[in-house]
């Protein structure tokens, strides 16, 4: 780089310029977080969606699955999954209970977490959940 | 080596290629698991060997971002390091601390473990790459104050240049955001959103920092080009770096549940992210170019410039290459997002911490600017080994997730997921015998520090001209 271009004049540069981005995503973050509540459905975050967002941290469901496009690449998208289950949460029930113990022979399969009915219920009400949150139009099909 | 105490950064890089070594070995498991769905099951689902083979990943970065501080800091502060002892103390800790949580990983089911570990006191497990216990995390923040404070002394007592003010900053930046690991909230969104504050704000953010300033402290020592001109690069990329990193987390904010207007932001400022990697590039070739002195390591400037074009290619292009709002829409959280991360983590973070190691060793072992021609040839031959083969990986997972998207995501009749999985299951193998020729140089790598230092006078001048 040229000598009219100093040593100081690049440390100015860096220093305004990160203090400015950091002070702009600080405020945009403010903003963010002030309109959630018209988007996130927390109205709906009952005590058995808590235990269901537990449910599924304490098993790393995230392990393999995406949520809303985060997480692993191995298993079906599970953000719209309750939609894709014809909406009921009975179905979503059975399938995570009825998981095979040993797996299916040369295929992948979800392993079975031995969950309460409780366990169950806090789930899929999670699942319903978050299946609820406008998350501008994502997935693009039912397929997550 | 001009510090004796700079010798605490030996047992941090020889932890950091052990982990290394079980990162790959797990990374393959995976991708058996991708087309032998049952390989290991139930003893070793996927989600748990995932979870070794990414926080093994993180775990032996930092160990080799705290080795490189401790045996750059002192040479650059030009005063031994505050404490060795401490430096010690918090090694040994730091590699039990992470043996016991991959232990526990393995050992029980993953509910049992945060349920041994008192994951109800206070909820931090379960989120990706966030997986360690809270008790783990609590003793990660523990290691990180003790190690900044050791470090922070140093440089305050000491000499303070562009590098060493830089890599406090970055390594400063990186304990502090670790503590929104700590927050999460059962709001979906919002335990999300400040979720990426640790790592978007890590890897394309505090992270290059801490690079490009182990990049600067590597190239100043082997070009011998003057500090003030690779110093003034230096803050113009760091410059670039958090200009467009920061607001560029507006990328991870499409379809979060965050408001829409971060599709503009993210989609603008993350296109912008690349500059800094290509100022890297040209930087470090700029300085090899007009280097004053012929370094007789050249390994390590071929790990040098090997990090500056791999992370272009790997965070900048790969990074491009789906980050507009549009493109995302279809590419978010498919086979494109992980192609992106390989070469990414690989080219940036891998190659500057094995750069590092392969310019500190000689000194570490021996007192000696470089190892012996022998051990180096095998290094550049073990470079281009990994280096072909995770483009390969990423290559292979590119088809494979741009087949997904298709079928998936634009097709007028979309498919199920798994179907989708078996249709590409041919790139998932091709990924994986990539893999083995990864594992492959990974092993040639290791293998060139057992090469024995006979000839101390290290290399010919025909032999140097003859490479470089």
């Amino acid at each position: 780089m040229s000598e009219t271009f100093t040593k100081s004049m690049a440390r100015n540069i860096y220093l305004g310029g990160s203090v400015f981005f950091i002070l702009l995503f600080l405020a945009l973050s403010f903003d963010t977080v002030q309109t959630l509540p018209e988007r996130d459905n927390r109205h709906n975050i009952t005590p058995s969606v808590a235990l269901g967002k537990k449910v599924w941290e304490d098993n790393n469901c995230l392990g393999c699955h995406t949520l809303m496009g985060e997480g692993a690449y191995f298993a079906p998208e599970l953000v719209n999954v309750y939609n894709r289950f014809g909406e009921s949460k009975l179905a979503l029930k059975a399938f995570i209970a009825g998981r095979p113990a040993d797996g299916i022979p040369g295929r992948r399969s979800m392993p079975q977490f031995n969950l309460s009915e409780e366990e169950l219920d806090g789930l899929a009400d999670f699942l319903k959940y978050a299946s609820e949150i406008n998350a501008a139009g994502w997935p693009p099909n039912i397929q997550g | 080596m001009k510090y004796q105490s700079q010798s605490v950064a030996k047992p941090y890089f020889i932890a950091a290629l052990g982990l290394f070594l079980g990162q790959i070995v797990f990374g393959l498991i995976m991708g058996l698991q991708y087309v032998v769905g049952d390989f290991l099951f139930p003893e070793i689902p996927f989600n748990v060997a995932r979870m070794v083979h990414t926080n093994l990943l993180i775990v032996w970065l930092l160990f080799g971002f705290m080795g490189a501080s401790y045996f750059l800091i002192p040479e650059e502060a030009e005063r031994e390091l505050f404490s060795p002892k401490l430096a010690i103390a918090l090694f040994w800790i730091f590699l039990v601390a992470g043996a016991l949580t991959i232990v526990g990983y393995l050992a029980v089911p993953y509910a049992r473990l945060a349920e041994m570990t008192g994951n109800d006191l206070l909820p931090t497990m379960g989120r990706e790459f966030l997986e360690q216990p809270t008790i783990t995390k609590i003793g990660i923040v523990v290691v990180a104050l003790g190690f900044l404070f050791n470090v922070g002394m140093t440089v305050l007592t000491g000499r303070k240049t562009v590098v060493n003010i830089v890599l406090m900053t970055g390594l400063t930046g990186l304990a502090v955001l670790f503590l929104f690991s700590f927050y999460n909230p059962v709001n979906l969104v919002l335990d999300k959103m400040f979720w990426w504050w640790v790592v978007h704000l890590w890897v394309e953010g505090v992270w290059e920092l801490i690079m490009a300033s182990i990049l600067a402290f590597v190239l100043i020592k082997t070009t011998g080009v003057d500090r003030e001109v690779i110093e003034k690069w230096l803050y113009v990329i760091i410059a670039m770096a958090l200009i467009t990193g920061i607001l560029g987390t507006g990328h991870h904010y499409f379809w979060i549940g965050t408001p829409e207007y971060w599709q503009y932001l993210g989609s603008i400022f993350s296109a912008l992210e690349p500059i800094p990697f290509f100022m890297m590039t040209v930087f470090a070739f700029n300085m090899v170019n007009k280097r004053r002195k012929q370094h007789p390591n050249k390994a390590a400037v071929l790990w040098a410039l090997g990090t500056a074009v791999v992370a272009f290619l790997g965070a900048g292009v790969w990074g491009f290459l789906h980050t507009l709002a549009p493109v995302n829409y279809y590419t978010h959280g498919s086979q494109i997002t992980a192609a992106h991360g390989h070469l990414a983590f690989y080219g940036a973070y891998v190659l500057i911490v094995l750069t590092m190691i392969s310019y500190a060793m000689p000194y570490l072992r021996w007192n000696q600017s470089a190892a012996p021609w022998r051990a180096q040839v095998m290094e550049m031959w073990s470079f281009w080994l990994m280096t072909i083969s995770m483009v390969s990986i990423t290559l292979f997972l590119t088809a494979a997730g741009i087949l997904q998207v298709w079928m998936q995501r634009a097709a007028e009749e979309p498919q199920a997921f798994m179907v989708v999985q078996e249709k590409i299951a041919l790139f998932y193998w091709m990924r994986e015998y990539a893999g083995l020729v990864f594992l492959t140089g990974l092993l040639l790598y290791l293998a060139s520090f057992l090469v024995k230092n006979e000839a101390p006078s290290t290399i010919t001048n025909e032999e140097a001209t003859a490479a470089a």
